[in-house]
Order: structure tokens, then C-alpha cells, then sequence
């Protein structure tokens, strides 16, 4: 037995490794914090340029007493092209002309159209307006226009020399990017957004919820407080503990034959992802939700039979209202896993470019990892930036479901 | 106490869900296929869906080989309409299809893209012949006295005393890859060829001409890098040694970080590819199904607005993207061809 001296030894060693554990584990969490904020608070404010653009009827090709639908026929690319040519004044032959559109975004036309259909009273003058500039404009902006960003450019000497210009004329500035919010996938970076991958997201996450949840959660129940201890309750146990361990992907080959062949449910739906979701989160929330059970102490149980309830009433009642904390944090883990899962989607064809924002669970749609893993694949250098602002888009969510968690126990530990 | 009614529930979601595979009527066009041609295809797809009333077509990157399977599945809602491809549909894809009632398919070829073997920029730049890529990459290489050997170059001077006294390390895709698989047909079999012996095996045992030519060493000089082009760019930039096998679009994002060897004294350019000086360049297709043209809406427009001028043209918007279009008289024959949606004999 070794004397007081060396156990205290013992222990202070042992603090300072647990310490040193701690150091080690933060500081990997702090570097891919700072590397992916680092990256990704760009994709979140943006560069605009300031355009005259001439809304002079005969300039837009319409004539006095036109209807509201005729607006938005009018072609904007043209309309926008003008005012960008207005704003160098030396005249340039064909292909300078392209290098110089290339300075604004490829969505400007869209925006200049959805902003002249908001107030159609604008038409007849000629009006400022701050339109999206295009991706390597914006990169070289937010570079600060050093030498360093001089050399990373695809802009060419010329293009740098315009925008140095409109610099100079106050005609350059950058805001908050809201397309990044509320616009969806996109091939041009100015234009690409993770809305209609939230939205899919979401779709998927509440078909998983409510089938993991409710499938699962009953299943613990009747497995912890009815079914009779036999060999076949154990086999069923040992590969429930299997089947949480079984890697994800074949839970979406699994959903690509059952789902999609047989039941024959739309390809890229976030019904179908769900589905699969689910399937992957059954086991998780089964286990948790047994541990949760199985942690209420016998004699609640023991207090409920002797003044006369039933089974069902001893386990509705009393066991299942103390066991709801473990249960709600299990599933809500269980959906957090399921919110950063890209490789069962790939299976049942989540994984593809879907510009537009499901509006119903059969539509086509992807997820939010799913976003990130295509952003990352693209070729446009800007996509860098928006797969790491993505990443926090999704990180953003997955604390406030962990938070969530919390606030759950918190409430039904009272 | 409430009672859930579990039983109702349980039928509620068992109803949605044959009610969901009720409402299948697809209105939007489905595209899968090559993961080089899925760059392309988006942004036709996105401005499709921008400038017509149709919905944006939704893209899969699944591989030219796993697009025609899915693609030749059969034909309804449930297949998809279009299949993108870097080569050109084999035999037994088109026996494949037949079988599953997918008669008649239109063919498209909308261009070219390069394969580039690049270092970072700013050191030497590699001048290559076909042969040299065979010799240095090959698993067995020939032995000058008409048998194999296993490849044991060390540096790229072991394999052409006029190349730099530089460690063999490349960087490139997956045998899963379309990219690779046009990487060994043409860099590695051009090589390869230029050995006489070996060309005649190719009419006597064409296994085994197959086997030596597109095989690729195992020992660490060639490393298998993953899909994502974007991260062979980034190695490349670390590690000063390394070459890299890549896409041309990333080569024209990239022009920056990287340079693209001479390949049999041809540089990788723009022009060089389009006019086939270049060796290592591909045409990429897509493929269309017959039988959908009439049944999923905006189809044909799609196929109209991917090979219109404005699109796979020279000075297209697919061209800002890395296309390299088909010279004009090519173009012309092969547009006579879609627009009337001639299907593949």
C-alpha cells in the first residue's frame, strides 16, 4: 500500500492528464471552428455595384398604358447590360463588352426583374439601383483588392481596372447576403443559397421524427415493460444493438429497393429520405429510450400495482412521464445524426442539383450535408466559401436541436 | 387520460403513403449520369428552368456507367429521361436497354473535355509524350527484350533521361471514375501502343493487350487521389513533387494554382483540344430516352436549349465553364441529327 504521499501524487497526475485531454480535444474543436468561420463568414455578405439603369419606356420596349404582365416580359439582360456599359464611357469592341458583363452576377437580371415588379411606378425613369456583382468580383472585393488577391484573380488586368474605377466612383460596396438564405442551389456562387436544401431538410426530418419517434418509442415500451424475458426477446435485442452499429449507406440501399422498387415512391423525395432517415435512427432511439425505462425506479412501478393499476395505466401513467426526459434527449440525438447524414440520400437520389425549394414531400429535394458535399465538388474557386457557410448554416441548426434537448429535460426533470 | 389512437395512426401514414406513390406524375425532367457532363448539364438545367415556364430538371451525378444502368431500367416515370456520359455507350448498354424496353435513344454529343496532368504553379513545367506517361504510370512496363517487367522507375528521369531527376508521384482519380477510365484509354494506350509488340497483341490476345496497357501501378508512384477534383488542385498546391490528373474546367478555374504539362509537346489549351492536337481529350454526350419526348413536358426544349448556340456554341455559356465546343462543321452535322431526334441505330 503506497503512502499518502504518492496517492495524492496520483491523483494530481491523474488531473493534470484529464486536463491535458481536455486541452487537446478544445483545441481541435477551436481549430475547425476558426478554419470553417474563417472561410465561411464570406459566404454571408456579398458585393453589389451600383447601375444607372435606364427604365425609359422605349428603352425597355414598351409603350405608354401597358399591362403589368407585359413587365415582366421585358429583357432585363439587355436592360442591364446597357447600364453597365453606360458606366464606362470609352467604347469597347465585342469581346471587351462580354469581359465587362462578366463583372455583374449572373442572377442581376433576376433581381433587377423581381425589384421593377415590386414598385412598377420606376418605369419611365432612370433609376440607381445595387445589383449582385459576379463571383470573382466579389472574391477579389473581399480580398481587399491586394496584391495577393491580384495574383489569386481570375479577373483580367482590364476587369481590375474597371472595377478599380467603379471603386473610385463609390459604385462598389459589399451588404449581408440574404441570397445565401432564402435563394436555393445554383451553379453561378452569387446566386447559390441553402434555403431549398433547409427546406428539404426539414421535410426529411419531420418524417423521420414522426416514424422513429413513435415506432420507436413504442417499441421500447413494449419490449422494457410487457414482453415476457425469453430467447426470442434477446434476439430481438442483439440485433437491435446490431442494427445501430450497421454503417448508413446500407440503410439507403435498403430504402432503394424497398421504398423505390417496391412500393415504388418517387425518386430525390424527402418523403423517401425520411423514410430512410428513420429507419437509421430506430435503433438509437429504441436503445435510449429502453435505458431511459429501465432507469425509473421498481418501486414506482411496485406503488402503482399495489393501489390496483393495470399494466397499461402503471406504465402511462407513472413509468413513462419519468422516463421522458432520457427518451426526448435519445430522439433528439437520434435526429441530430440524422440531420448531418448524406450517405443513405445518395442511395435514393438526394444527392443531385434541385434548384427549386420542395413545396411538398413528393417533390424532388436535398439536405443540408447534401449541399455541402456538392458545393464542395464544384469547380467555381467561390464555392469554397459557401460550402464553409453552409457548414455553419448546418452547425447553427445541430446546436439548436442539442439546445433544445436541454431545455426538454430541463422542463419535464421538474 | 387521452388515449392516442395508435391503430388510426398507423393507418393514417400507411394511407399517405399509397396516396404519395398515386401522385407520380413527374413534371420535372430527371437527368443522371457522368460526373464530368454534371457541371454542364446544371447550368443548362438552371437556366431552362429560369427562362421557361418549365420546372429546373434535377441532376444525379451517378457515373456514365451507373446513369445507364438506372437509365436503362426500362421506361415510365420512375427511370430517368436523360443520361449524361463521358464516352460513348457501349454494345452491352444498348443490349442492356433493349431488354428493358428502352428501344429507341437519341444520341447527343455536345463537345469535348481535356485531361490535364498539371503541378503547381510557378516550377518547370513537364513536357510528356504518351510514352513517357505509359512508362512512368504502366504496372509492367516491357523489358527491351520482348517480355514484361514490374515497373520499378523511381523518377521521371529513369523513364525519358530529358525529364527532370524528380520522384513519380501523381495524383488521380479512382478506377470508379469516368475520368480515369478516359485517362488509360488515352494517355496510357497511346503510350503503349508506341511499343510495336504490344500493338499486335491486340489482334491476337486482346485481354492481354487490355491488361498491360490500362493497367496502373500499385506501389505509391500513382496515388489515387478520390472524385473531388477540387482537392487533387489543393494537393498539388502542398505538395511541390506531385502531378495531378484532372478535369480541363478545373484547369480553366485554377489557372492560378496550377499548369498543365505538354502533352507530346501540345500544351492544354482551349484551341488545342477543340481542333484534337491535344492527346488526351474526350467528347462528352448525353443520351435521350425516345419514348419520353411526348410524355415528360419541356424534354425536347431542354435538348433544344443544350445544344443551341447560346449554349454548347463556341463562345456559349457552357464554354465559360470549361466546354470545349465542337468546331463548326461538326456542330452542324450532329444538330441536323438531334433536332429531328434521330435515335441511335
Amino acid at each position: 500500500m503506497p503512502g499518502v504521499v504518492e496517492r495524492h501524487r496520483g491523483e494530481e497526475r491523474f488531473r493534470r492528464f484529464g486536463l491535458a485531454a481536455i486541452a487537446v480535444s478544445m483545441s481541435f474543436l477551436a481549430f475547425f471552428l476558426i478554419s470553417i468561420i474563417g472561410t465561411g463568414y464570406g459566404a454571408f455578405i456579398q458585393t453589389a455595384i451600383k447601375i444607372d439603369v435606364d427604365l425609359t419606356l422605349l428603352e425597355i420596349g414598351l409603350e405608354e398604358g401597358f399591362a403589368t404582365e407585359d413587365l415582366a416580359k421585358v429583357r432585363y439582360r439587355s436592360v442591364v447590360r446597357a447600364g453597365m456599359r453606360a458606366l464606362i464611357p470609352e467604347d469597347l469592341g465585342r469581346r471587351e463588352s462580354r469581359a465587362l458583363y462578366r463583372l455583374i452576377g449572373a442572377g442581376a437580371e433576376f433581381e433587377l426583374r423581381d425589384k421593377v415588379l415590386a414598385q412598377p411606378d420606376l418605369v419611365g425613369s432612370v433609376v440607381s439601383f445595387w445589383l449582385t456583382s459576379s463571383d470573382d468580383v466579389d472574391l477579389y472585393n473581399k480580398a481587399g483588392s491586394t496584391e495577393a488577391a491580384e495574383q489569386q484573380t481570375r479577373l483580367t488586368a482590364k476587369q481590375i481596372e474597371w472595377y478599380s474605377e467603379l471603386k473610385s466612383n463609390d459604385r462598389i460596396k459589399t451588404r449581408f447576403n440574404w441570397i445565401f438564405l432564402t435563394g436555393s442551389d445554383s451553379r453561378d456562387p452569387e446566386v447559390a443559397g441553402v434555403w431549398g436544401a433547409t427546406v428539404g431538410s426539414f421535410f426529411a426530418l419531420g418524417v423521420c421524427l414522426l416514424l422513429s419517434c413513435f415506432v420507436g418509442v413504442l417499441a421500447a415500451i413494449y419490449l422494457e415493460e410487457f414482453a415476457a424475458r425469453n430467447r426470442w426477446t434477446q434476439f430481438l435485442e442483439v440485433n437491435i444493438n446490431n442494427l445501430a452499429a450497421v454503417p448508413s449507406i446500407t440503410f439507403g440501399l435498403l430504402g432503394l429497393a424497398i421504398f423505390l422498387g417496391f412500393f415504388g415512391l418517387p425518386r430525390s423525395a424527402s418523403l423517401v429520405g425520411g423514410m430512410v432517415l428513420a429507419l437509421m435512427t430506430l435503433p438509437t432511439v429504441i436503445i435510449s429510450s429502453r435505458v431511459a425505462l429501465q432507469a425509473v425506479a421498481p418501486s414506482i412501478r411496485e406503488a402503482a400495482f399495489g393501489i390496483g393499476a393495470s399494466r397499461v395505466q402503471t406504465v402511462f401513467h407513472h413509468v413513462v412521464p419519468l422516463a421522458m426526459p432520457g427518451i426526448l434527449t435519445g430522439t433528439i440525438i437520434g435526429m441530430a445524426r440524422a440531420l448531418g447524414e448524406t450517405a443513405p440520400l445518395l442511395m435514393i437520389g438526394m444527392v443531385a442539383f434541385i434548384a427549386d425549394a420542395p413545396t411538398s414531400l413528393t417533390q424532388p429535394a436535398s439536405a443540408l450535408p447534401v449541399q455541402v458535399y456538392l458545393w464542395a465538388d464544384s469547380p467555381e474557386r467561390a464555392f469554397a466559401e459557401k460550402t464553409a457557410g453552409a457548414i455553419l448554416v448546418l452547425l447553427v441548426f445541430l446546436l439548436l436541436m442539442n439546445l433544445m434537448a436541454v431545455i426538454l429535460r430541463r422542463k419535464f426533470e421538474k | 387520460m387521452k388515449k392516442a389512437n395508435y391503430p388510426a395512426l398507423m393507418m393514417a401514414m400507411a394511407l399517405s403513403l399509397t396516396a404519395a406513390s398515386q401522385a407520380l406524375a413527374r413534371d420535372e425532367i430527371r437527368v443522371v449520369g457522368s460526373s464530368t457532363v454534371y457541371p454542364f448539364s446544371t447550368v443548362v438545367a438552371e437556366r431552362f428552368g429560369r427562362s421557361t415556364a418549365f420546372k429546373t430538371p434535377v441532376v444525379e451525378s451517378t457515373g456514365t456507367g451507373g446513369g445507364f444502368k438506372l437509365f436503362c431500367s426500362g421506361v415510365g416515370e420512375g427511370t430517368p429521361d436523360v443520361s449524361n456520359a463521358s464516352r460513348e455507350i457501349k454494345s452491352s448498354e444498348i443490349e442492356d436497354c433493349q431488354e428493358n424496353g428502352v428501344q429507341d435513344i437519341v444520341e447527343v454529343k455536345i463537345g469535348y473535355d481535356g485531361i490535364v496532368l498539371a503541378n503547381a504553379a510557378g516550377l518547370s513545367q513537364y513536357s510528356l509524350t504518351t510514352k513517357d506517361i505509359f512508362l512512368a504510370l504502366a504496372k509492367d512496363v516491357p523489358d527491351g527484350n520482348g517480355g514484361l517487367k514490374p515497373n520499378d522507375a523511381k523518377t521521371w528521369k529513369d523513364v525519358n533521361p530529358a525529364l527532370p531527376d524528380a520522384k513519380i508521384e501523381v495524383l488521380g482519380p479512382p478506377p470508379t471514375s469516368g475520368t480515369r477510365d478516359a485517362f488509360a484509354e488515352l494517355a496510357m494506350e497511346s503510350g503503349c501502343k508506341a511499343f510495336d509488340w504490344i500493338k499486335e497483341t491486340k489482334a491476337s490476345d486482346k485481354k492481354r493487350y487490355q491488361a498491360i496497357c490500362h493497367s496502373v501501378r500499385e506501389d505509391g508512384a500513382y496515388i489515387e487521389a478520390g472524385e473531388n477534383d477540387n482537392l487533387i488542385v489543393q494537393k498539388l498546391d502542398a505538395n511541390k513533387n506531385a502531378l495531378g490528373i484532372f478535369g480541363f474546367s478545373f484547369l480553366d478555374q485554377n489557372m492560378d494554382k496550377v499548369q498543365a504539362s505538354l502533352i507530346n509537346g501540345t500544351d492544354a489549351t482551349f484551341e488545342n483540344i477543340s481542333d484534337g492536337s491535344y492527346a488526351i481529350a474526350r467528347p462528352l454526350y448525353f443520351y435521350v430516352k425516345k419514348a419520353h419526348l411526348d410524355a415528360i413536358p419541356g424534354l425536347r426544349e431542354f435538348v433544344v436549349e443544350f445544344v443551341s448556340e447560346d449554349a454548347s456554341g463556341e463562345e456559349g455559356y457552357l464554354e465559360e465553364r470549361g466546354l470545349i465546343p465542337m468546331s463548326g462543321a461538326e456542330r452542324e452535322e450532329w444538330l441536323n441529327n438531334v433536332l429531328n431526334f434521330n435515335s441511335l441505330s
